[in-house]
């Protein structure tokens, strides 16, 4: 008995090491070929060397000793497919001349993915840094973002800003800046990092990061500075879906052809910008567009995103209006195309229809601020197939509910009876003949 | 006989090899095994948003101002209910009270009406959490296009502060995202389908986001509800009662004055 199992139990086992193979061969195999290669990420941490950063009061630590065992543990967790650089600014001229100061910013650490040899050398880099001079965030970003520019399109790119203070490089608004690098189209974002800020250093931290689509946190405690790093750098290594850019036109006739995908252009408060869509019979085009508020704006506003055919006749609209505090406003359409033989002779216009998308806001802003670039403006193109037309408002025009079953009985029962009076009265005329 | 159950176990186990092989095969559909976890992250747009699955707990750090996204897919037939917690940073380092507020969009952008529930809600300055929910309409399988019905695809929740003194804003939060479906019956069943639910970038395989989810049991094809138990229930009734009401002009067996013999 023994002897006879023990083969059936070698090939159960067989059989199994080989389902386990399949399973996790099946996925790694799937990997290889599927995933379309998405450029590694680009992070870069910008520091705030000034004398400000002496200040002991983060958790009875120096802000300075606070970001460095932060970097640290950042430096340590940072995934291998991200590349991380580290410049800083303010760490090297004492001096009181207020043009050399502002041009105090030095790349600490290229932007290089980490091996373990790296993240020594970083941490060494760090480690040196001692709390110096001014504060020119402004010139800092645009070298940060000189930086991380290069020619792969599809990368995601983000500073990471950690200071304590404002900029002292005025008049170069370091959020006119901000916002100037993200009209570039490079995928930027900044997210800043205020450590015990006053009213200033924050209003300023956070403009910078609402004008990239970045966020802002204010650090009290290593702990709270150490996470969000972490965070943030997490964040930029997920694998996302990078926008092309797209140059809207004033008229539709000027309009850049789009096909599905996803589109960034930028358009100033009240202007129109149209795009053209050539949709395929029994297609539905499926459009969404998103305005951002990445500056100060009035506390009401609206988006209308409008498909119309070349000669101005309007087929759909999509319009949105909110008010208060807000990152973006959208709305979206669709329009489904028939199959050429269920179409109507109006609806016509041979076999590919070009319809025109025209993407309008009604954002204001103060006079105090700059309106341009303008807005970012995401725009999203679907082509999928048209769905059936619906014949009957409810499912295949069958019924439900209690009066149905009544009603049902009831014309039963009636035809039940006709039918037997019907026989009765049949066999009585047959009977009498 | 214990041979044949050892070849019995044998036959099994071929037969899971054979069945595990496709159900790997499927996952670079994007359906990682580690996607069971509830997520620890929130997106921070539409297009970094976070997927969750109905019935999920996914949390998130994040700091006061931040605007967080998830997103969830709701099929025809469903009626979705998402609720939101924020737990509020430590009230000695708040300055005043804040409102908080989550928003609905669909896999189209547009904003959803919330039919129940307190999408906004003002926390005071001392509260130490604020919680939000926002029931949807019942989503349709079909509606005209120029409708602003919610239909099957995915949905985003959006969820963020509204007003706030400024003082308080970049303090860690922590927020916590639930999506409940339940089902609204045959009542609420339309006729017509999608030809692709609403889902970014159904379009095309290359510029699907992260969040494109699907039900966990695929997008419903739409052509069952119980409208079909009850025309058919209703037919059978309807039989029987014309069968009832035949007999009864028969009266019990055969008529009184019917000769033998006929």
């Amino acid at each position: 008995m023994i002897t006879r199992q023990r083969p059936a139990a070698w090939v159960i086992a067989l059989l199994a090491a080989l389902t386990a193979g399949l399973v996790t061969a099946g996925p790694a195999a799937a990997d290889d070929d599927d995933e379309p290669e998405q450029p590694s990420p680009k992070v870069e941490l910008v520091l705030d060397v000034s004398g400000s950063m002496r200040a002991r009061d983060i958790d009875g630590k120096s802000r300075m000793a606070a970001a460095k065992q932060a970097f640290n543990e950042v430096l340590d967790a940072t995934p291998d497919e991200v590349a991380l650089g580290i410049r800083t600014l303010g760490a090297n001229y004492r001096g009181d001349d207020r043009k050399t100061g502002c041009k105090d910013t030095e790349l600490l650490y290229p932007v290089e993915r980490l091996d373990k040899a790296g993240r020594t050398d970083a941490k060494t880099a760090v480690a040196t840094l001692a709390p110096t001079g001014w504060t020119p965030i402004g010139p800092t970003l645009l070298k940060a973002a000189d930086d991380l520019t290069d020619d792969t399109a599809g990368r995601s790119r983000r500073i990471v800003l950690i200071s304590d203070g404002e900029d002292t490089c005025q008049p170069l608004d370091p959020c006119v800046v901000a916002r100037e690098i993200s009209a570039k189209g490079i995928h930027l974002t900044i997210d800043t990092l205020g450590l015990v800020p006053d009213a200033k250093t924050r209003d300023q931290l956070s403009c910078i990061a609402e004008a990239t689509g970045g966020t802002y946190t204010s650090i009290r405690h290593t702990d709270e500075l150490a996470g969000r790093v972490k965070q943030l750098v997490d964040r930029a290594a997920d694998p996302v879906v990078t926008p092309v850019e797209a140059k809207g036109a004033a008229e539709c006739t000027d309009a850049p052809r789009l096909k599905s995908g996803l589109y960034t252009d930028r358009e100033e408060f009240g202007e129109h910008r149209w795009y053209r869509v050539d949709v395929p019979e029994g297609k539905e085009l499926r459009a969404s567009v998103s305005v951002s508020a990445d500056r100060a704006v009035h506390q009401d506003y609206g988006v209308l995103l409008r498909a119309e055919t070349p000669n101005g006749r309007e087929i759909v609209r999509g319009q949105e209006s909110g008010d208060g505090r807000t990152d973006v406003i959208s709305t979206g359409l669709r329009y489904p195309r028939p199959e050429a033989d269920d179409m109507s002779e109006d609806d016509k216009y041979g076999a590919t229809e070009t319809v025109c998308l025209r993407v309008s806001n009604s954002f204001s802003a103060p006079a105090s601020v700059k309106k341009t670039p303008g807005l970012p403006v995401e725009l999203a193109v679907d082509l999928v197939d048209s769905p059936d037309e619906a014949s009957d408002v409810a499912s295949f025009g069958l019924g439900h509910g209690w009066w149905l079953l009544g009603l049902l009985v009831l014309v039963g029962f009636l035809a039940g009876l006709v039918w037997g009076w019907l026989s009765r009265w049949r066999f009585a005329v047959w009977r009498t003949n | 006989m214990r041979t044949t159950r050892v070849l019995g176990q044998v036959a099994a186990l071929a037969a899971t090899a054979l069945l595990a092989f496709p159900g790997a095969a499927a996952a670079d559909d994007g359906e990682d095994p580690k996607d069971d976890a509830a997520p620890t992250e929130a997106g921070t747009s539409f297009r970094t948003a976070t997927a969750i699955r109905p019935d999920q707990e996914a949390t998130a750090e994040a700091s006061t101002g931040d605007y967080l996204y998830w997103a969830f897919p709701v099929d025809a037939g469903q009626r979705a209910t998402v609720h939101a917690t924020v737990k509020l940073p430590d009230a000695a380092a708040r300055h005043a009270a804040s409102t908080w507020q989550v928003d609905v969009y669909d896999g189209l952008r547009r904003r959803q009406a919330c039919r129940l529930g307190t999408p906004k809600r003002q926390a005071a300055r001392d509260a130490g959490s604020v919680s939000l929910s926002c029931t949807l309409r019942t989503v349709r399988a079909w509606s005209e296009q120029w409708a602003n019905d919610p239909l099957p695809g995915t949905y985003y929740l959006r969820l963020t502060v509204t007003d706030l003194k400024a003082d308080d804003l970049g303090l860690p939060v922590r927020a916590d995202a639930k999506v409940t479906t339940t089902d609204a019956g045959g009542a609420q069943a339309v006729d017509g389908a999608l030809g692709e639910p609403l889902v970014p970038g159904a379009g095309s395989d290359r510029q699907k986001p992260a969040a494109a989810t699907e039900p966990e049991d695929g997008w419903a094809s739409g052509w069952w509800s119980s409208r079909w138990l009850w025309t058919a229930g209703g037919g059978v009734l309807a039989a029987l009662a014309g069968v009832g009401g035949y007999a009864l002009t028969r009266g019990s067996g055969r008529p009184a004055r019917v000769p033998q013999g006929l």
